[in-house]
């Protein structure tokens, strides 16, 4: 077949291609890495001298790890936050019918496509013209508001694919609506759910560009980051975002294999109905 | 199948919080653009004044300008890489595809900032690049002009959005009925007709969506010039950015802030028909 000829005569420019686009992608990520170990500091080349000093440096680095503690705390409640308001906003927009409902449907999902510093800044008008002191409540708020966004997709998703016989027949047997959903409903959920905070834990932890108006006296981790990106740079914070990284890719890995899994569940099921 | 109380019990605590936390902040960031501010205090005085110096001030024009050439900049060059990697994958991956993809996905979610930072580590008159050119012997003095320049924050991005740009347009090479493709080639359509004839037209909708984003997310961004760019690749965030912090003019500052986001929103809104009208042919 010409197509077959037409392939293998291509693909090793492709192939090369590729190769360099992963190349491209992975480099400041294999560099950072490599430079968390290097004693002399985070330039120059080749690497020499083989250190752990640096992460020696950051687990004794209290300042840090408070603002670790900080993040953690935020991103636990903007997980808690953005999956109730995201499951019912999806249930809302899966469910019922009320005037605007197509302009709630965007405007929910508009902090997704809009740039960081507007929703940030809105935020912080919100904050100023009631009189709320900035402060991680306030960071809390932002993530868990804009990230409502990420719960409603994937949950809105989760929704789409359920099997609502599962529902109408737990409603004509009797159960109560309130019933319904805990037995039923919820548990079809929760793949969807976990995938959901998965994503939303992993996006709260990096945020920056809403966070830096909303912070108060005390640092997220990346906040913590950036302030000291301005004073100068060691490997120090090569070495926490190395381990930001792993965490990070830990994460998403997890995330992506409970996603796939959730799919082939569906396929399967598609297989096996007559 | 579910009663009012149901579907208002699930409707008005997400109504109420969109209401409250998203539309009355984005309202009030329309609000205070037609304000200003007089001997450092907020007047609550509807003007359109702020508008006006927007246009006028030669800077601001300028800096708007120079903003949407990055932007679209970074949106060609992320669709350059994007573009034939999402080929590849689709087409020639074979039974790598998997792992592959979970390849892209990992540095898509991996942290802005730490990204960004290992740019600046690479760029630096004393980074790792220029001590691996002087390590070669291309170079003796050590080269400043990688970081700090609007070349560093095109590098940076382009980088950012690549795989931003590759997830749609992979999925819409994903959807491409192979049996058309075959088709193609049967009928006797040379390889490249049948790319820009068949493959390029009905992968149209994902490449739509990944330029949206890379250009949408682009036009917004502030902390790539703070990290990499320096002075010479200031764009409009930033001067939004300063104007609400230590400028302290934050009427003007939202005026500026309500333009991008009347660009993005008609950005996004473009596209969407274009998109709609392109995948009913």
């Amino acid at each position: 077949m010409s197509a077959a000829t037409h392939k293998s005569g291509r693909a090793p420019v492709l192939v090369v291609f590729s190769l360099l686009v992963f190349a491209f992608l992975y480099l400041p990520i294999v560099v950072l890495i490599l430079y968390s170990f290097n004693r002399d500091g985070v330039g120059g080349f080749p690497p020499k001298h083989f250190t752990l000093n640096w992460y020696r440096q950051l687990f004794t680095d209290g300042a840090i790890w408070d603002s670790v503690l900080n993040s953690l705390l935020v991103a636990a409640g903007a997980v808690a936050l953005s999956l109730t308001l995201g499951l019912l906003a999806a249930l809302a927009l899966d469910r019922a019918d009320f005037p605007g409902k197509s302009l709630f449907r965007r405007l929910v999902l508009l902090p997704l496509v809009l740039p960081g510093i507007i929703t940030g800044l809105s935020l912080l008008m919100l904050a100023v013209s009631a009189g709320l002191q900035l402060s991680l409540l306030t960071v809390f708020l932002g993530h868990g508001t804009a990230l409502i966004s990420v719960a409603t997709t994937e949950l809105f998703a989760g929704l789409q694919k359920m099997d609502r016989a599962q529902e109408e027949a737990s409603l004509d047997l009797g159960a109560t609506p309130w019933r319904t959903f805990w037995r039923i409903t919820l548990p079809n959920l929760k793949l969807s759910l976990i995938a959901a905070g998965l994503l939303i834990f992993t996006l709260s932890m990096d945020e920056i560009a809403v966070t830096i108006f909303l912070i108060g006296r005390d640092n997220t981790l990346p906040q913590e980051i950036w302030s000291r990106l301005r004073i100068g740079i060691t490997p120090e914070i090569n070495a926490i975002s190395t381990l930001i990284f792993l965490i990070s890719v830990i994460l998403i890995l997890i995330w992506y294999q409970i996603r796939t899994r959730t799919i082939g569940k569906e396929a399967r099921e598609l297989l096996e109905r007559p | 199948m579910y009663s009012r109380t149901y579907k208002a019990i699930v409707s008005a605590p997400p109504l109420l919080w969109v209401g409250l936390f998203l539309l009355l902040p984005y309202a009030l960031m329309f609000a205070h653009s037609f304000w200003l501010v007089r001997d450092g205090f907020l007047v609550h005085q509807w003007n359109l004044q702020n508008y006006a110096k927007l246009f006028q001030n030669p800077v601001y024009v300028e800096v708007l300008f120079r903003t949407m050439r990055i932007a679209a900049s970074v949106t060609f060059l992320s669709l350059l890489l994007g573009y034939p990697l999402a080929y590849f994958m689709s087409f020639h991956a074979g039974p790598r595809k998997d792992l592959l993809y979970q390849l892209v996905i990992v540095p898509l979610w991996v942290s802005y900032l730490v990204r960004g930072y290992a740019w600046k580590t690479i760029l630096g008159s004393e980074g790792v690049l220029n001590g691996f050119l002087q390590y070669l012997h291309v170079t003796r003095e050590p080269v400043s002009f990688f970081l700090y320049s609007p070349f560093a924050v095109i590098l940076m991005l382009t980088h950012i959005y690549t795989p931003f740009v590759f997830l749609p347009l992979y999925a819409s090479l994903e959807h491409i009925p192979r049996n058309l493709i075959e088709a193609s080639h049967d009928l006797g359509a040379s390889p490249s007709a049948t790319f820009f004839r068949v493959i390029l037209p009905l992968s149209f909708p994902g490449l739509l969506a990944g330029a949206t984003f890379a250009f949408v997310l682009t036009l917004g961004d502030f902390l790539a010039p703070l990290l990499v760019g320096g002075p010479s690749s200031i764009m409009i965030a930033n001067i939004v950015q300063n104007l609400f912090g230590t400028a302290y003019d934050w009427p003007l500052g939202a005026s500026i802030a309500i333009c991008i986001l009347l660009l993005t929103i008609s950005i996004l809104f473009l596209t969407e028909r274009l998109e709609k009208r392109w995948s009913f042919r």
